[in-house]
């Protein structure tokens, strides 16, 4: 589903968000609910739409040109997590800064949803997402703490190398409208589940040169841009669900073996 | 700033700047006047809901106008019924001794116990079990002990029950009570004639009580667990059938057999003694999610993050506190963010997946503990079935057990790189038996 080919990216690993994975998952954790599907059809309740959104700050020091009030240039910003146009989705973006700036309530309206400033202070920015009304009526908010200096307080100011604070998160629209669904169908930023049988399934092979390059692939910072990718978490996930499965094997084992044991000490017991 | 700069030190980060929002300043409250600092101080800080003296009344002097004296004079008491003269201290005002009753009398009541003519006797009140003479003397007592039952079923001469003895006071009054009222309306009102004393309802009320405050611990756990995991059923059951009724109504077939199960699991989790933790709770913990779920759905929009952490919540919500900073202590040294880097939605249904997996790996650890406990009991020839019973087996086990059980597991999880299961496992679970016999001895 996502094949983007941005040349400024070195990507190896693609986040997946194959239809397979999920749909095995999904039965996992709602095993009634499936069979609810299997006999309603057609309703969009079925279906769940997840978009994965990267917000955070790119923070650069000025420098030379740093005084008390303005030592940093930053951007705060929300994007797609690929990297793709996420206006679709996203109607406009308001970014309430610090009341200490002019005009802290900041409306971004369009693509890309990202605000520039300058200052000195680290503080609580609230991102609020409002979407289009065919997606979702009422709006969102993420908060994101700015910042500004280098975790560590030892690494010495650069002004080449900015400090970059992400987050990673999916936006999850559990009953989406059919207009939403159709428009969406073969983005790229958005990922759909698996269809159910009453809809008419999309082409899968994307023609790349039919889709809307955005801004967001020439733009200058996407050098900073975090790669999250889920295949290494999954891994850590199933390495440790692996070591604790064996543990409680191995605890089941000693418990029966004990309780052999008492058996045979005191049949008398309270057992 | 401009030294450290020719320096060359970095800057210290502004993160505490006067202009962020300032939290909440907790204002020092000035002391009230009229109590002292230290006093006031002892309170906390706050002032005492209700002053105690009010500061003025201390300083007050007594009117100059007034001569007060105080003289030890005689007194008689009209709760008495002799006449007995005693004699204490009066606060006289100018010359004029207080008058009025002895200010203790009005404490002296009592209640009113029937009385009836032999002749109500003959007519409303005889009953196969007593006798006349029975029932005067019970009633004497009523009066004499003013309707304490406990003393009177002590002092009556033959052995009754309390109940019963209550029960023939209660029919006697209300049996005079209609008799006496004029017309049935009258006496409809009162207490005896609405609900009557009931002799074997009481009984049984009291050897249930009597039942739950002999219980012992782990009985009222037990009941505690059932109680709870009945509840949840219900609970899923109700939130089933609210996100039921709101689909279609063909869909009511398929529910019903996921709840049948769920009645006979919580049937055989009652049959069965400390029957294996995992395996009941994890089919009713499918029932809740898929409330949790139905709320989620319920949402027009929603971050994955947000719907991981109520999934977390609500598999969670049968630990305590503890249990829970056990399960992430453990995600810890397994190397696994609490909150995952990437939450997608593999990687939070892995995230839950593998929490719920901890849990079920530190209950079991607790069985096993208990289990070992119950061992070494067994084996001292003591007839202890409980661990928590004895402060010896306090002492000694839980050094041994939690100690060593829990540097184990640790060290089995950091021992060697993800994704390989190291061999040392084995070795620590033998240790655990060679120490408890270390410290037998």
């Amino acid at each position: 589903m996502t094949n983007s080919s941005s040349p400024k990216r070195n990507e190896q690993d693609q986040p997946e968000t194959s239809g397979p994975v999920l749909k095995s998952l999904k039965t996992k954790l709602s095993k009634p609910e499936d069979a609810e599907k299997k006999i309603v059809g057609k309703k969009l309740k079925d279906v769940e739409i997840s978009v994965p959104i990267v917000y955070g700050n790119i923070a650069f020091w000025l420098g030379k040109k740093a005084n008390e009030y303005q030592s940093h240039k930053w951007t705060v910003y929300v994007r797609g997590a690929t990297n793709e146009d996420t206006s679709g989705v996203i109607k406009k973006v308001v970014f309430q800064l610090h009341s200490s700036f002019n005009n802290p309530t900041r409306v971004v309206e369009s693509p890309p949803f990202e605000l520039s400033e300058q200052g000195w202070g680290e503080f609580e920015i609230a991102i609020t997402l409002h979407f289009h009304s065919d997606v979702c009526e009422k709006p969102l908010s993420l908060y994101h703490q700015l910042k500004l200096y280098p975790e560590d307080e030892s690494t010495s100011l650069s002004i080449k190398k900015p400090v970059v604070v992400e987050s990673y998160d999916e936006l999850v629209f559990p009953e989406p409208s059919e207009s939403f669904l159709a428009r969406v169908q073969n983005h790229p930023a958005v990922s759909v589940p698996r269809l159910p049988v009453g809809f008419t399934l999309p082409t899968p092979a994307e023609d790349p040169s039919e889709r809307k390059r955005v801004d967001t692939k020439d733009h200058p910072l996407t050098q900073w841009f975090t790669n999250f990718s889920e295949a290494d978490e999954l891994l850590q996930l199933a390495a440790a669900r692996q070591q604790v499965q064996t543990h409680i094997a191995k605890l089941r084992r000693q418990i029966t073996v004990i309780e052999g044991q008492q058996q045979q000490l005191k049949p008398s017991s309270d057992q | 700033m401009d030294a450290k700069d020719i320096l060359g030190l970095p800057k210290t980060p502004l993160s505490v700047p006067p202009e962020k929002k300032s939290q909440p300043k907790k204002d020092s409250q000035r002391k009230p006047d009229g109590i002292s600092r230290e006093v006031y101080a002892l309170t906390g800080g706050l002032a005492p809901l209700m002053p105690s003296i009010d500061s003025s009344y201390l300083k007050k002097r007594p009117p100059s106008d007034e001569k007060i004296t105080w003289q030890w004079l005689p007194f008689t008491n009209s709760a008495r019924k002799d006449t007995l003269q005693l004699y204490h201290w009066v606060r006289v005002v100018n010359g004029v001794p207080p008058t009025g009753d002895y200010s203790f009398a009005k404490y002296n009541k009592s209640i009113e116990v029937t009385k009836y003519t032999d002749e109500e006797y003959a007519k409303h009140l005889t009953d196969p079990s007593w006798t006349k003479q029975e029932t005067d003397q019970l009633f004497d007592l009523c009066e004499q002990f003013d309707l304490r039952f406990v003393i009177i079923a002590d002092r009556f001469p033959s052995s009754r029950t309390m109940e019963e003895l209550k029960d023939r006071y209660y029919s006697v009054c209300r049996s005079i009570l209609l008799a006496r009222a004029s017309s049935p309306a009258d006496v409809s009102g009162h207490p005896l004639v609405k609900e009557n004393y009931n002799a074997s309802q009481e009984k049984e009320r009291k050897r249930a009580l009597s039942m739950v405050l002999s219980q012992t611990k782990q009985q009222e756990k037990k009941d505690a667990e059932v109680l709870a995991e009945a509840k949840k059923i219900a609970e899923s059951r109700m939130a089933a059938k609210g996100v039921e009724e709101s689909v279609m109504p063909a869909t009511e077939n398929e529910f019903p057999e996921t709840t049948i199960d769920h009645n006979d699991t919580l049937v055989s989790l009652s049959n069965v003694r400390l029957a294996p933790v995992a395996a009941p709770p994890s089919t009713l913990v499918i029932a809740d999610t898929s409330s949790t779920l139905a709320s989620l759905r319920m949402l027009p929009v929603y971050l994955r993050t947000y719907a991981l952490e109520q999934m977390v919540q609500q598999a969670s919500s049968s630990a305590g506190l503890r249990t829970i900073k056990r399960v992430e202590q453990t995600l810890q040294d397994l190397g696994i963010n609490l909150k995952p880097r990437v939450p997608t939605k593999a990687v939070c249904a892995e995230h839950l997946e593998l929490r719920k997996e901890i849990l079920t790996l530190l209950n079991l650890q607790k069985q096993l503990q208990y289990k070992e406990a119950e061992g070494s009991s067994l084996r001292e020839g003591t007839t202890y079935s409980e661990m928590p019973g004895t402060p010896k087996d306090r002492t000694f086990i839980p050094d041994a057990m939690s100690f060593g059980g829990n540097t184990c597991l640790c060290a089995t999880f950091l021992v060697k790189g993800p994704g390989r299961v190291s061999e040392t496992p084995s070795s620590p679970a033998n240790k655990r038996p060679r120490k408890m016999k270390a410290s037998d001895l």
